[in-house]
């Protein structure tokens, strides 16, 4: 834990002045953030310390706590001890929090004009109850990552249909590789396959519908989605052996060619590029279209903080929430010395990368249908451990498909 | 002042309560002594064990007010999938863990010899003990590694197909048993190797003039003198297996498809994983082990109980 009082007091000056009007705030704002990795922390550590330094009456105390830790530790310091302003994850994750009455109702921060305007996409995904319980700070693209040079090599197309995508893949078979890399063993890449497939196959509402339990499992338009799916198990697109390798331990089979591309978040780009890979070597398309009558919906993992309600200081805590979803400093901490992902402002600039560029162009100009979160994030917990663990046997014994559906509808029937 | 009666009367009573802790000093010091191991003991023992009991008549996520259910969780574990995968898991560590027993033995009576360097061959069968479980479970997740592991290196010399331990259903609970029995058996071994100091030279003196020698010396002689290092180890190792949790969480985290949880980690998944926290649920599955720890330790108790009355 540290104290910031009064350490940066320059910084003020070059900040924009959304906040200006709240000056006269006091006492201590307590953070709490799950922050935890180099880069993401030294963000968290700027903010705090920035706005620190614009209210010399206040004092900022942040607590970073380790990523995997926070999200049991959440629990604990929710309900006993709980600080001004806390991470959390968008979406369905929060439901837990928001039913137990500890997350603070912010519809009146959400019903401002600068924040009800810039931020009107990621509403949605903030929205429980027909009301908002925090502000997102980040999101990221999810899409195929691929190897433009194997591309090139083969004379093959970004596709924009399923039978593209799938000539496509015949085509990198036939050179002894495989269509896509992936890991299964922490279950949740898995859940990316399925949420685009079933997007695509049958749209953003149904899949929507899907994951609030409104619709069965054993429904023959879910059915259609694992069809397609297995069209390209069947063909042996994915590598061998998935169920054994996180997603980290499926980077090298891109990285050393063996497989061709990768359905992954934005953060898969980092590690690629550290492995070696260049600007010409690696390259981004959005999910192709699988049924034309369904408007095209991307994954969009929104990450964002929340208030808790027994907070003790709420108005420094609404205006530290202000700062952060304010245009300049997304800007800032979404660039790519310091998050390297897109900002939730509109007003917002991207950072000049050939990823977050496309990323941003395909959320803002090319996904009509909507914006998912993830499938762990829309559909409840327990029911996406389930589903996802069902996934992966999918992919691995596809036969088994009746089995696993009608043990989905069961949970299903349970869970909601 | 009438100090005389009263000096008398407090020399008597003072005196008669003395006399009553004197009296009673043989008794109560082991209890004094035994106080903070008891309280500990029922605080985070015993009560945590009744709670856990309590817990799982309820449904609750750690958050709301629980709510009772009555049976409701039991009725669920009756017929989830995941949890009988588990109790069958958890039967398969409980027979093959106690090869580790055997293993021990032998590895002992081949080491208890006085060669040149024993002291370092000893070392080295003990290392994996030493080490700590989450770093044999990464040693053995290379080694079993489909595709660049050393295991499918060796088979692919001798021609055999690459097979792929920790992905296959069928395999993977075997597979993590084997690199559980790795620091199981060295620690076996240990529990032999002193259990083979204690063992009477003359016995074995008097067994040799009678003609014993090999196998017969081993059954007759020296395996009834290790009865006390068996028993610990057969403790050490039924214990061992019903709590095996790290290597599981390591090398698989319960995968693939939930098809190498033990109860022990289906609990954890139920009650305290991302994306758990059925909190009912958990107690329930935990009160299940319970009872089937209960049933060895019930065993080793009696067993114990009995030994001291022989022994006296």
């Amino acid at each position: 834990m540290k104290t910031l009082k009064g350490t940066v007091a320059g910084l003020a000056l070059s900040l924009g002045l959304a906040t200006a009007a709240q000056a006269e705030l006091s006492g201590t704002l307590k953070i709490f953030s799950d922050m935890s990795n180099p880069a993401p922390r030294a963000v968290m550590e700027q903010m705090a310390e920035e706005f620190d330094a614009m209210h010399p009456d206040l004092s900022v105390e942040l607590t970073v706590i380790d990523r995997e830790a926070y999200k049991t530790q959440i629990r604990n310091f929710l309900s006993a001890n709980p600080p001004d302003v806390a991470n959390w994850y968008a979406a369905n994750r929060m439901r837990p929090y928001v039913s137990a009455g500890l997350f603070e109702d912010i519809s009146d921060l959400w019903a401002e004009p600068e924040i009800a305007d810039a931020l009107a996409s990621t509403k949605g995904a903030m929205t429980l109850d027909g009301k908002q319980w925090g502000v997102p700070y980040t999101y990221y693209q999810w899409g195929v990552y691929y190897r433009e040079d194997i591309y090139n090599e083969l004379g093959l197309e970004e596709p924009k249909d399923w039978e593209t995508f799938k000539s496509n893949c015949q085509k990198i078979l036939d050179s002894g590789r495989k269509c896509f890399t992936i890991g299964t063993k922490f279950l949740w890449t898995a859940g990316g396959w399925f949420d685009y497939l079933n997007m695509r196959t049958n749209g953003y509402d149904f899949h929507m519908a899907l994951t609030n339990g409104e619709v069965a499992w054993t429904d023959d338009r879910v059915k259609q989605t694992f069809a397609n799916w297995r069209e390209l198990i069947d063909m042996g697109a994915f590598i061998d052996n998935h169920q054994s390798y996180s997603w980290q331990e499926a980077l090298p089979f891109m990285v050393k060619g063996e497989a061709a591309a990768y359905l992954m978040g934005n953060f898969a780009v980092a590690p690629l590029r550290e492995a070696g890979l260049g600007n010409d070597q690696l390259d981004f398309y959005q999910f192709p279209s699988i049924n034309p009558d369904v408007e095209l919906a991307e994954d969009a993992p929104t990450d964002t903080f929340h208030i808790p309600s027994g907070a003790q200081n709420k108005e420094a805590a609404r205006a530290f929430l202000r700062f952060v979803v304010s245009a300049d400093n997304q800007t800032k901490i979404n660039g790519g010395a310091a998050l390297g992902q897109l900002p939730v402002n509109s007003g917002s600039s991207v950072d000049d990368d050939e990823m977050l560029n496309q990323g941003f162009e395909m959320l803002s100009s090319n996904s009509p249908g909507g914006i998912a979160q993830f499938f762990d994030r829309d559909a409840p917990a327990e029911m996406a451990s389930v589903a996802m663990e069902g996934f992966q046997e999918f992919m691995v014994f596809p036969d088994n498909l009746d089995d696993i559906l009608n043990r989905l509808e069961k949970a299903r029937a349970r869970v909601y | 002042m009438n100090l005389a009666p009263e000096t008398g009367s407090s020399a008597t009573s003072p005196g008669a309560s003395e006399s009553w802790l004197r009296r009673n000093r043989q008794a109560l010091a082991p209890w004094l002594f035994l106080a903070p191991g008891v309280i500990f003991f029922l605080f985070y023992v015993i009560f945590p064990i009744l709670q856990s009991f309590n817990l799982s008549f309820y449904r609750w996520d750690g958050l709301g007010d629980p709510q009772f259910i009555g049976m409701e969780n039991y009725r669920e574990l009756m017929d989830d999938r995941a949890f009988e995968v588990s109790l069958w898991n958890n039967l398969k560590w409980l027979l093959l863990y106690l090869l580790a027993i055997p293993a021990g033995l032998f590895i002992a009576l081949f080491l208890n010899q006085t060669v040149t360097g024993i002291r370092l061959y000893k070392s080295l069968f003990f290392f994996p003990f030493v080490i700590s479980q989450v770093v044999v479970g990464l040693v053995f997740s290379w080694f079993y590694d489909p595709t660049f592991g050393l295991l499918n290196q060796v088979l692919a010399w001798v021609g055999l197909g690459p097979i792929n331990v920790l992905g296959d259903p069928t395999l993977v609970t075997y597979g993590i048993i084997i690199a559980g029995l790795w620091p199981q058996t060295a620690y076996c071994m240990i529990l032999y190797l002193t259990g083979l100091n204690a063992v009477d030279p003359e016995q074995v003196e008097a067994a040799r003039l009678d003609g014993a020698k090999g196998a017969k010396m081993l059954w007759y002689v020296i395996i009834p003198q290790l009865r006390p290092a068996t028993f610990v180890a057969f403790v050490v190792t039924i214990i061992g297996a019903l709590r095996s949790f790290d290597l599981i969480s390591i090398m698989t985290n319960g995968g693939p498809f939930g098809s190498s949880r033990v109860l022990s980690f289906y609990m954890f998944e139920k009650a305290l994983s991302e994306y758990g926290f059925r909190m009912g649920y958990g107690a329930a599955i935990a009160v299940v082990l319970f009872l089937i720890m209960l049933c060895f330790i019930a065993y080793f108790l009696w067993s114990m109980y009995q030994d001291d009355k022989g022994g006296r």
